[in-house]
């Protein structure tokens, strides 16, 4: 994978000084009578990289989801870079959040998705272009310059004029990673982006994702069974369990000397 | 029984003429009642989808042909203006067709994948550009092959307006026929007219399906040679088996 352009580039980021990007406070959310994620309270630092572990149906990827404000919390609150993502502050008090005001907090939030999800219709260029052009505004040349340099990040420069099912999806879910940074977000969210892929597809994927994690500033929440690209790239990991985070820690100590019993099971099925 | 005269030939010429443009401009005002009142139907709010499915039912519901009468004969006495027979059958045929059609489009928009609307809104676009760049262009292919069908439809039911007094072919066919007394060949021809007109219609709808099928990258739709399409049906097969809307979006 080619480490040679200078990804800090794509990146804008808020100063990283370690000031809390993401808080979650006493957030439930239930999926008919199952409790996905029971009052649950997190915060991610700006810059760091957090890796949510657990067993399936633990909560990890609902927590993305509710970030990227694709379902919304029964109870508590999210706030992203100090703003209520899911509220808004009218006159004191807190009330669900409007469409316009959410779709402003979530333009520092980007997603990457486990079945990448591009869009058929558009080649793979307006697949990068189009957001950026439309939503934040930048001109047709700005947005291709910006793209041109993120497929050149993921390696995919001779692709642009290609649609999506031209690709294999370790080319597509790279194209989706260009899609997602070229919005320049503050926050990335990774969603088992490797589980889709054949075998020999995975490392493709996984060497730009630790290009992007080792040379920007960018914060990312990642929910991966890749345990050691978790170990190579993570700040911080969380260990989940019935919706709760029963142990976080650094990955050496999460992943040679956990706490918790529940942490030991899970790895050594995993590992 | 008499010969038919080249002036009653010019009745029946006519008449196909009156059928293109009566099936133009009715499919013109199907298609927007169509797109509007099915992703109407597909709207969050309940009042919404509440107002077009009133309309659907009520459309699907009633025939075309007394909803001509109504709208020619009723309409004039409770607002006091006339619409010419033509302007009627146009009316009726496309409210009622679009009513049809707002199936298709609420069908085809339901079947792109939840995920496709998933990347919109991590990519913050609008609720109305989710719909114009990701959700119709990928539902569209899926929406040509039921629109020719009804298309063909309404083709066929603008001979309704024949008993309006409106001159399209069914009605210079009965001119005709009251004038020479031959039923058989009067009806034949323009069974043959009207299967003509389907037809061309039919290869027209084809040049859109491919050219939408090529929008959402499910090329190569080039025509090849007899031979060539004897030989590659492998090659087809593939190019169709190759993407569906949405594709890899599935969760």
């Amino acid at each position: 994978m080619s480490a040679d352009s200078s990804p800090s580039k794509e990146t804008v980021n808020p100063a990283v000084d370690g000031s809390e990007l993401i808080r979650f406070d006493k957030v439930t959310k239930r999926f008919g009578g199952n409790t996905v994620l029971d009052s649950l309270d997190f915060t991610v630092s700006s810059g760091k990289h957090v890796t949510l572990i657990g067993p399936s149906g633990s909560g990890k990827t609902t927590i993305l989801r509710l970030l990227m404000t694709l379902i919304k919390p029964d109870e508590g609150t999210i706030k992203v870079g100090g703003e209520y993502l899911t509220h808004e502050d009218r006159g004191g008090s807190l009330v669900p959040a409007g469409e316009k005001h959410v779709r402003e907090v979530r333009k520092h939030i980007g997603m990457v998705f486990q079945q990448f999800n591009l869009f058929p219709n558009m080649k793979v260029m307006r697949n990068i272009t189009e957001a950026p052009m439309h939503v934040l505004g930048l001109s047709r040349d700005e947005a291709e310059e910006r793209a041109r340099e993120l497929l050149d990040l993921v390696d995919l420069t001779e692709h642009a004029d290609k649609y999506p099912t031209q690709l294999s999806g370790g080319q597509q879910q790279r194209v989706a990673i260009a899609r997602a940074l070229a919005m320049r977000p503050q926050v990335l969210l990774l969603d088992e982006v490797t589980s889709a892929l054949d075998p020999e597809l995975v490392a493709g994927v996984l060497d730009v994702l630790r290009d992007i994690a080792h040379s920007t500033d960018i914060t990312m929440l990642c929910v991966t069974h890749e345990m050691n690209f978790a170990r190579d790239i993570s700040d911080d990991v969380l260990m989940f369990d019935a919706g709760r985070v029963i142990e976080s820690g650094s990955p050496e100590k999460i992943f040679s000397e956990p706490d918790h019993e529940r942490t030991r099971q899970f790895l050594s099925a995993v590992l | 029984m008499s010969e038919i005269s080249w002036g009653l030939w010019k009745l029946l010429l006519n008449g196909i003429w009156i059928t293109v443009q009566l099936t133009v401009y009715s499919a013109a005002l199907a298609a927007v009642v169509a797109f509007a009142i099915g992703l109407a139907r597909t709207h969050r709010l309940w009042i919404v989808r509440f107002v077009s499915g009133a309309y659907f039912e009520i459309f699907r519901g009633t025939s075309a042909l007394i909803l001509m009468f109504w709208i020619f004969f009723v309409l004039p006495i409770g607002f006091g203006w006339q619409l010419v027979p033509m302007w009627a059958a146009v009316l009726a045929l496309g409210l009622s067709y679009g009513a049809y059609g707002s199936e298709i489009v609420r069908g085809a928009v339901k079947a792109v994948a939840p995920a496709q609307r998933e990347a919109g809104i991590a990519l913050s676009f609008s609720p109305a550009q989710q719909l114009r760049k990701i959700i119709l262009p990928q539902a569209w292919p899926g929406m040509v092959p039921p629109f020719n069908n009804l298309l063909i439809e309404m083709l066929k039911g603008s001979a309704l307006v024949s008993i309006m007094g409106v001159g399209d072919i069914t009605f210079g066919a009965s001119l005709v026929r009251n004038a020479t007394g031959q039923s058989a060949p009067v009806y034949t021809i323009i069974l043959v007219m009207y299967f003509v007109l389907a037809f061309v219609l039919t290869r027209g709808m084809r040049v859109v399906e491919r050219h939408a099928k090529a929008g959402v990258g499910q090329a190569p739709q080039k025509r090849e040679g007899l031979r060539a399409r004897m030989n590659g049906g492998q090659v087809n097969d593939f190019a169709r088996s190759g993407a569906t809307p949405g594709g890899g979006a599935a969760q």
